[in-house]
């Protein structure tokens, strides 16, 4: 079974999108918490993250989202997907801890490199860019799974899987079993099948993004053909 | 983290970092490289325009000693060149062909495009739109130089969105493309490279003022956006504890005087934001003023009490802009008027200002408000 992970910014109707995902078959729900500069971006998520500021979603905001989405979803895991920048002003280990008691699993920060923070457990990124020492870093300190980056750029929807990743998933795989799952572009069941053949599973961004605009029930059957095309 | 104090770092996606570490590694060999120096020198020397002169302001400050260090005569008219020439060398060791940068009152933009012009290097700058409008010269000098402007619509459409879409656009294409930054800002260690590229202000100044007046001068003001001229000038007399740093912010835009710690292009440093972290608007007539951040070395310097940070106000920069033009025949540009307001007021005698740039950029801006 490969792992579908499900991104989705943290807005007032996040909870019910949630449920809408893991009922099409998501494994995970990465919630993202707005940043008004996000440098890893691309214009789908930068656009909903400028939407989610401009409706008060704030920290303290998207923990109360988390919180409610956490009791819909009670046995999925969440985990909050954010820039250092929320953390500095909200204090790291408070932020940990108030995180995990409204009911996140990890972390991701886009921005805050492996060797910041020790203490704070995360999960850690790797990219194309990534020395073999970085990626065995990023290993040795993850936080449960690995993500990877697919591409050199920003996050959005592309058109074919970028070649950057079987030699990825093969430079990772020398160092460590650690599961990992690829993000960044992946937009379709094509897209996610083809990935899904190289690594443990998937991370869908932008495009859940999009398709949520258009309320649950598009989300669970967008949804429900990215695990059907992992499953076959 | 590399810093200064509790500032600095390199907050930026992972994707970055391997370069970042090229970055500092190849700027590392460059300093203790002779012939990069001797290039750089030369490049100063004969393209640029440099040393470039002080000017005694006799009529503008009657009764006092207050020298401007012109690096408004400086080729392509601010100080954004001294940086510009300096990384486009640094690029070319690093083998990288295509240069990106942002820009807000056009001027390092411009400087970019000249140095990509003068080495064969592919240029493209990341503009707000609100500032291509309010800098149209700019951005037509930038199209003839032969470089790519590509604007930028979204958010305040000014220099925070440009610098982030010009990251954005170095994370895609990082392979091939060094990041020209144009300000003592960002991760490490570009504010430590624009730092020294930029501190041929201070040690020529300090050798100047030294010559005609014997004595070093009692202050030294320069303004702050992001902070790349005042740095430089600042860098020539860190060491001479007699002697005040005085840094001239954009009473909208003061990321020093009221901002807080926050991570803002890669770094921490004192920025205009909210509680949860969120980077707050600036509002300045300058656009090269006109930026939430400042370079993390000028947070450390305010924190340890080096150097002491100061406002002006839309009007103050226009009146010692009007003052400049008529008592001395210089039209500076708008963000070093600034610096002019505060000197205006400034309780000392002997004075060094940072001209920083002139004001042809500035024209229809300033037409339109007096």
């Amino acid at each position: 079974m490969k792992t579908l992970v499900i991104y989705l910014m943290a807005e007032p109707e996040t909870p019910e999108l949630a449920r809408a995902a893991v009922e099409g078959g998501a494994d995970i729900v990465e919630l993202g918490f707005p940043f008004s500069d996000p440098l890893a971006e691309g214009p789908v998520i930068r656009r909903a993250s400028e939407r989610a500021l401009a409706r008060g979603m704030r920290t303290g905001a998207c923990l109360d989202v988390l919180a409610r989405t956490r009791e819909l979803i009670p046995e999925t895991p969440i985990v909050p997907m954010t820039y250092a920048a929320i953390l500095e002003a909200y204090g790291y280990a408070r932020f940990a801890a108030d995180a995990r008691d409204r009911g996140a699993t990890s972390f991701i920060l886009v921005d805050l490199p492996v060797e910041e923070q020790p203490a704070l457990r995360r999960i850690q990124l790797v990219a194309p860019t990534s020395t073999d020492q970085r990626i065995r870093a990023a290993c040795e300190a993850t936080d449960g799974w690995l993500y990877l980056v697919s591409v050199t750029g920003t996050t959005g929807a592309r058109t074919e899987l970028s070649p950057a990743v079987p030699p990825l998933v093969q430079r990772v795989r020398a160092v460590s079993d650690m599961p990992m799952y690829v993000g960044f572009g992946i937009s379709t069941p094509e897209l996610a099948r083809a990935a899904g053949e190289l690594a443990d599973g998937v991370v869908v961004g932008s495009r859940a993004v999009e398709v949520a605009e258009n309320g649950p029930d598009a989300l669970r059957s967008f949804v429900a053909s990215l695990r059907a095309a992992l499953d076959t | 983290m590399t810093g200064f104090g509790d500032y600095g770092g390199r907050y930026v996606p992972e994707t970055l970092i391997p370069a970042l570490d090229e970055l500092e590694r190849g700027w590392c060999d460059a300093l203790a490289d002779d012939s990069f120096r001797a290039e750089l020198h030369d490049l100063l020397t004969t393209y640029a325009g440099r040393p470039t002169p002080l000017t005694l302001a006799e009529r503008f400050a009657p009764g006092r000693r207050i020298y401007l260090k012109r690096e408004d005569l400086l080729h392509t008219g601010a100080h954004k060149l001294n940086n510009a020439l300096g990384q486009a060398v640094l690029a070319r060791r690093l083998g990288k062909r295509r240069i990106v940068a942002e820009t807000g009152a056009g001027q390092h933009g411009v400087a970019t495009a000249t140095v990509c012009a003068r080495f064969g290097l592919e240029c493209v700058v990341y503009m707000g739109e609100e500032d291509m409008r309010r800098q149209r010269p700019n951005v037509e000098r930038m199209g003839l130089l032969g470089a790519e402007v590509r604007p930028v619509g979204f958010g305040t459409k000014t220099l925070k969105e440009a610098t982030s879409e010009a990251i954005r656009d170095w994370i895609t294409n990082v392979e091939t493309t060094h990041y020209l930054i144009g300000s003592c800002v960002g991760p490490a260690p570009y504010p430590e490279i624009v730092a020294e590229l930029q501190s041929v202000i201070g040690r020529e100044a300090r050798e100047q003022i030294l010559a005609v007046e014997e004595r070093l001068p009692e202050a030294v003001v320069a303004c702050v956006g992001g902070g790349s001229n005042a740095i430089g000038i600042f860098h020539g007399f860190l060491e001479d504890e007699g002697v005040r740093l005085v840094g001239v912010e954009a009473a909208g835009a003061a990321s020093l005087g009221s901002g807080r710690p926050a991570v803002l292009h890669g770094a921490r440093s004192s920025v205009l934001a909210d509680e949860d972290g969120q980077i707050e608007d600036a509002h300045s007539i300058s656009a090269g003023l006109d930026y939430p951040g400042v370079g993390p070395e000028h947070a450390f310097l305010r924190d340890t009490g080096r150097a002491e940070y100061l406002t002006a106000t839309d009007e103050e920069a226009l009146a010692a802009f009007q003052a400049l033009a008529r008592s001395e025949g210089l039209l500076p540009a708008l963000e070093p008027a600034h610096a002019l307001a505060r000197t205006r007021d400034l309780d000392a005698e002997l004075i060094l200002v940072g001209l920083s740039g002139r004001g042809d950029k500035d024209l229809a801006e300033v037409l339109e408000r007096l």
